[in-house]
């Protein structure tokens, strides 16, 4: 680990003045200091949020759920409004790390991890992501884990949230406050594909802090759930993950939402699934056609082929679990 | 105290910070090298060897500790960050010769072999209980995943957990 000095800030000013200066916010700090004892990372200054009011669940006045960012992912899964509203995100979160770590990480540290890539997490290999222009080593090397969707020709590597799919899903907010104010952030366009840079993972700017993660109030009644498929039952990475909320009324779907993990560069949205069910009737046939189009187009690896199929069951299955219909 | 971090040291010495904790009820004060984990803290320093450093990389849980109650990863967490924090180790359970309820399940079900995740199994396993997570045996399972036991011990891990919820 390279050395590095410590200041612990009590408030927000005090954080993006540090943040400014070119310190790194640490808040659960359970990817940093792992990629910091790896050298990935090597920050000079750490400015420890810990101590920063951002740590409440609140209703917004409209009815949708406001998460601060220093709410651990245990604090979150167990919340009842949490559990009440959007029971997907708990289920979503405690389908991920341990327990341990759910005690430990935060909301808005769990949107900002960086991917398991192995070749990322390796300093001997090449990684655009970690070291501009060095290459890629998982495209051509073993990349059974990475993305089937959103890659380039410079980065191939997941995001690996589990959370983020259900926020993804929901069209949730990322809210933000930097030097320039307050500003709030689709979901959608905070995480960045890696295109030419893969190197840069999210909108932020210069300083900015995330203070909240906010999901806007659905129509109700809203069935949902958080599918997640991986090599072990309890504790590991997603290979495929299907976040979905249905809006069903009259016996009409009336509102879609799906999104798809361990896929992606970026929690996966999937509009084409979400159309094929909007204004239709819950029925098994429904669902497979729904399915079919979770991987429109999905361009496998050499060893990752097996995700297509994966992807398009994994979404079946779980509309077939929200919808109800056998 | 200085305490260092275990790491190479590049040239010129490295910041360092004061930091005050309780540990097993015992308050102290150290400066550390700000790269120095609670896990080596309480290994290399206070003379604590319970908490073992199995992957020093959050995913084996052999160096489970908890702090202010909660259990975490000690290898993950940088111990300058712990300012008033209270932890308690394995060696913090018992009281006195009188082992924890949850020790002395491990020994009565024969919950080990090699011992070596035990310290981390049972931290882990007072946290799984605290929090109410021992239903039956797949949720004390599922919520006690982050511990790995080479050995395999699982089914009587389970049992030790479970019979130490019901007694409570």
């Amino acid at each position: 680990m390279h050395p590095f000095s410590y200041t612990r800030v009590s408030d927000t000013g005090e954080a993006l003045d540090a943040g400014h200066r070119g310190g790194r916010y640490i808040a659960g700090g359970t990817t940093l200091v792992d990629l910091m004892r790896e050298t990935v990372e090597r920050p000079e200054v750490l400015v420890d949020i810990s101590g920063l009011p951002l740590d409440e669940v609140t209703v917004t006045e409209r009815g949708g759920l406001r998460i601060g960012a220093l709410v651990t992912m245990a604090e979150a899964a167990a919340h009842p409004k949490v559990r009440t509203l959007y029971p997907i995100i708990s289920q979503a979160l405690e389908l991920s790390a341990s327990a341990q770590l759910r005690n430990m990480a935060t909301i808005g540290g769990n949107v900002m991890q960086r991917t398991r890539c192995t070749y990322f997490r390796d300093v001997t290999a090449d990684c655009n992501k970690r070291a501009s222009g060095s290459g890629c080593a998982a495209r051509e090397g073993f990349n059974r884990t990475h993305a089937i969707l959103g890659a380039s020709d410079h980065c191939v590597a997941t995001h690996p949230s589990d959370v983020a799919v259900a926020f993804a899903a929901l069209d949730a907010r990322v809210r933000l406050t930097g030097p320039d104010g307050e500003r709030q952030v689709p979901f959608a366009d905070f995480l960045l594909r890696p295109g030419n840079t893969p190197q840069r993972e999210q909108s932020l700017r210069k300083g900015e802090l995330i203070t909240a993660v906010e999901i806007p109030a659905h129509p109700r009644p809203l069935t949902s759930g958080y599918l997640k498929v991986r090599d072990r039952q309890s504790y590991e990475f997603a290979l495929t993950s299907a976040a979905i909320a249905l809006h069903i009324r009259g016996g009409v779907i009336r509102e879609a939402k799906v999104a798809a993990g361990g896929v992606g560069t970026v929690p996966w949205k999937l509009p084409a699934v979400e159309r094929h069910l909007v204004g239709e009737r819950p029925s098994a046939p429904l669902w497979a056609a729904a399915a079919e189009r979770a991987a429109v187009g999905a361009r496998p690896l050499k060893h990752n082929r097996f995700k297509v199929e994966l992807l398009k069951r994994t979404v079946e299955r779980q509309l077939r679990i929200v919808g109800g219909t056998k | 105290m200085l305490v260092g971090s275990g790491d190479a040291v590049a040239a010129g010495p490295a910041p360092s910070s004061p930091v005050s904790l309780t540990v097993n009820g015992r308050p102290r004060t150290v400066t550390v090298d700000n790269r120095t984990s609670l896990l080596d803290l309480l290994r290399e320093h206070f003379g604590l060897t319970g908490s073992k450093k199995g992957c020093n990389a959050g995913a084996c849980g052999a160096c489970t500790v908890l702090v202010d109650g909660r259990r975490v990863n000690s290898c993950l967490t940088l111990a300058v960050r712990l300012e008033g924090a209270e932890v308690t180790t394995i060696e913090g359970l018992a009281d006195g010769d009188q082992l924890h309820p949850l020790q002395q399940a491990f020994i009565d079900e024969d919950a080990f072999q090699c011992g070596y995740c035990t310290p981390g199994q049972i931290v882990s396993g007072v946290g799984c209980i605290r929090e109410g997570h021992t239903g039956s045996p797949e949720e004390i399972r599922e919520w006690m995943s982050g511990n790995i036991c080479r050995c395999g011990c699982y089914v009587k891990i389970v049992r030790a957990v479970q019979q130490t919820a019901g007694r409570k």
